[in-house]
């Protein structure tokens, strides 16, 4: 069964290109918080500290907190693109993750090579990524643009294939940045359709947000970090109420 | 009413990172086996990198070609007329001699931004560092792939074919392949880390290009040419270069650079063994 273990996990950023002894010092001596030195010397954030939680299949959990409180972070975390310097994390399930809509996008290539290009990503074989461009192409209404370099689009636009070739898949696990609640309100609505059935469809969902009226209406959970700490996990009406 | 049950895949692929047993080894050689076996994505996207970078220019990457060109014939006139050496037997070994240093000099310099320049893959989807470093060699290969062609020109304008044993550069090219695949890995990961290395390599690079027989003939250096086979630029482009003018490279060209590749590869591995939990925070 898809589910997510994490063990006192802990992420620190070095800053490496701070360098100036100056800037250490002063930033040494104003925050306690979360820059410290570690044993080589180095500036580091620590940008989550020992957090433990257990996500269970069917757990929909949003992450709150303040900006820079590490919500991104610990989605990241959970892909798999920073591996944790201290305790252990245990992801069983295929995942999926909505975190950056542009990544991987290439600007001078055109709407269906940058869907093509997406599918390589993930490791799809060339006419399952056709195919999926035909279907991205229908959903998105890019019509002729579809053939345009992505350069040229307008912001809505890219919105809208990004949104598009980001959540044609159906992983058991979701994870998920709050950056799909852009776009123009015809596409707006087909886009939440299109996501309740993605989340409906996962087993788990993590999503990092600020807007409490998503949290209501998804999540059974919430677990809300403040400077890379878990602050409160429960369900949603205790933590968000109580 | 009865809901059938879902059947959970029995594969559901599990990811496990403690960091109090963090199985570097397995971890670095699975990193390099799903990159290998997924080179169609670094294949398209260093198509995609050579599209772009000469994007709009009519000639493309067939300019490099041109200038590379323009510099055999002009460097094969005045050198040829200082070293007091016939034409037509110099232009021969300059042509591959430039053509390989610069696929040798572009890798090297290309490799430190091997891992810099795909950032932004790296910090959001976690794919193995190895299609990155492909990417990097892909690139700088399919640039030199546009110049040999000029090789093949310049011998027949100068009426010098080699014979069979010009298949033998072909094993020389593996070799160069392989390490530019260990420099990729290894100055991508050293120059993500500690951004002067960059302009170290070129400077080292530079100086690399007038110690090694690129446009002089070891044969000038008299006694010290027994010295050479310590430079393994020296020693892996006469692997390509020797076949192709001299009908072959001696023995100890050919062991002194299987041992070069053997400790690039060597250090390479051992540094991405090491570091390559930490490549996502250098980036």
């Amino acid at each position: 069964m898809p589910h997510i273990r994490a063990d006192r996990i802990t992420i620190e950023f070095p800053l490496y290109h701070v360098g100036a002894r100056s800037l250490k010092k002063r930033l040494l001596a104003k925050s306690p918080l979360r820059l410290r030195q570690d044993e080589a010397n180095r500036i580091v954030v620590s940008a989550l500290r020992e957090l433990s939680f257990d996500i269970g299949p069917g757990e929909r959990v949003a992450l709150i907190g303040h900006n820079g409180a590490g919500k991104t972070t610990l989605l990241r975390t959970l892909a798999g693109v920073y591996e944790p310097v201290g305790g252990r994390l245990e992801v069983m399930g295929s995942i999926g993750t909505l975190i950056d809509p542009s990544a991987g996008m290439d600007p001078d290539s055109t709407g269906r090579e940058n869907i093509v290009l997406r599918g390589l990503f993930r490791g799809m074989a060339e006419d399952e990524c056709l195919s999926m461009a035909e279907e991205v192409g229908r959903f998105s209404g890019l019509g002729e643009f579809l053939d345009v370099p992505i350069r040229t689009y307008s912001a809505g636009m890219s919105v809208r294939l990004s949104f598009a070739v980001a959540t044609l898949m159906s992983p058991e696990i979701l994870l998920m940045d709050e950056w799909f609640l852009a776009g123009d309100e015809d596409f707006q609505a087909r886009a939440r359709e299109r996501l309740a059935r993605l989340v409906a469809d996962a087993d788990i969902l993590v999503i990092a947000t600020h807007d409490l009226g998503v949290v209501r209406h998804w999540c059974t959970r919430v677990i809300r970090l403040s400077s890379g700490r878990i602050e409160a996990d429960g369900p949603v009406t205790e933590v968000l109420d109580g | 009413m009865l809901v059938p049950p879902r059947i959970p895949a029995p594969a559901s692929p599990v990811y496990v990172c403690d960091a109090a047993e963090p199985r570097r080894v397995q971890r670095a050689l699975a990193d390099l086996e799903t990159g290998f076996r997924r080179w169609r994505l670094a294949a398209t996207l260093a198509r995609l990198d050579i599209r772009n970078r000469y994007r709009g220019s009519v000639l493309g990457p067939f300019w490099l070609t041109v200038s590379t060109a323009v510099m055999v014939l002009g460097l094969g006139l005045l050198y040829s007329s200082l070293f007091k050496l016939p034409i037509s037997d110099y232009l021969p070994y300059l042509a591959v001699s430039l053509l390989v240093w610069n696929t040798l000099s572009q890798i090297v310099n290309d490799a430190c931004s091997s891992l810099i320049a795909s950032e932004g893959i790296i910090r959001q989807m976690p794919l193995p560092y190895t299609v990155h470093v492909l990417r990097c060699v892909f690139r700088n290969g399919v640039i030199a792939g546009h110049s040999l062609p000029l090789i093949l020109v310049v011998f027949l304008i100068c009426g010098v074919l080699p014979g069979l044993e010009a298949l033998l550069a072909l094993p020389g090219l593996a070799l160069l392949a392989v390490n530019a695949f260990a420099a990729a890995l290894f100055l991508g990961m050293v120059c993500a880390r500690f951004r002067d290395v960059a302009q170290i390599v070129a400077s080292v690079m530079q100086l690399a290009f007038f110690m090694t027989p690129v446009l002089w003939k070891p044969e000038l250096l008299g006694e010290a040419r027994v010295w050479l086979p310590l430079n393994p630029f020296y020693v892996l482009m006469e692997t390509v270069r020797g076949p192709l003018v001299a009908g072959g490279a001696p023995p100890l060209i050919w062991s002194a650079a299987l041992l070069y590749t053997m400790l690039t590869c060597a250090l390479a591995l051992a540094f991405f063994i090491r570091f390559r939990g930490r490549i996502a925070f250098w980036v």
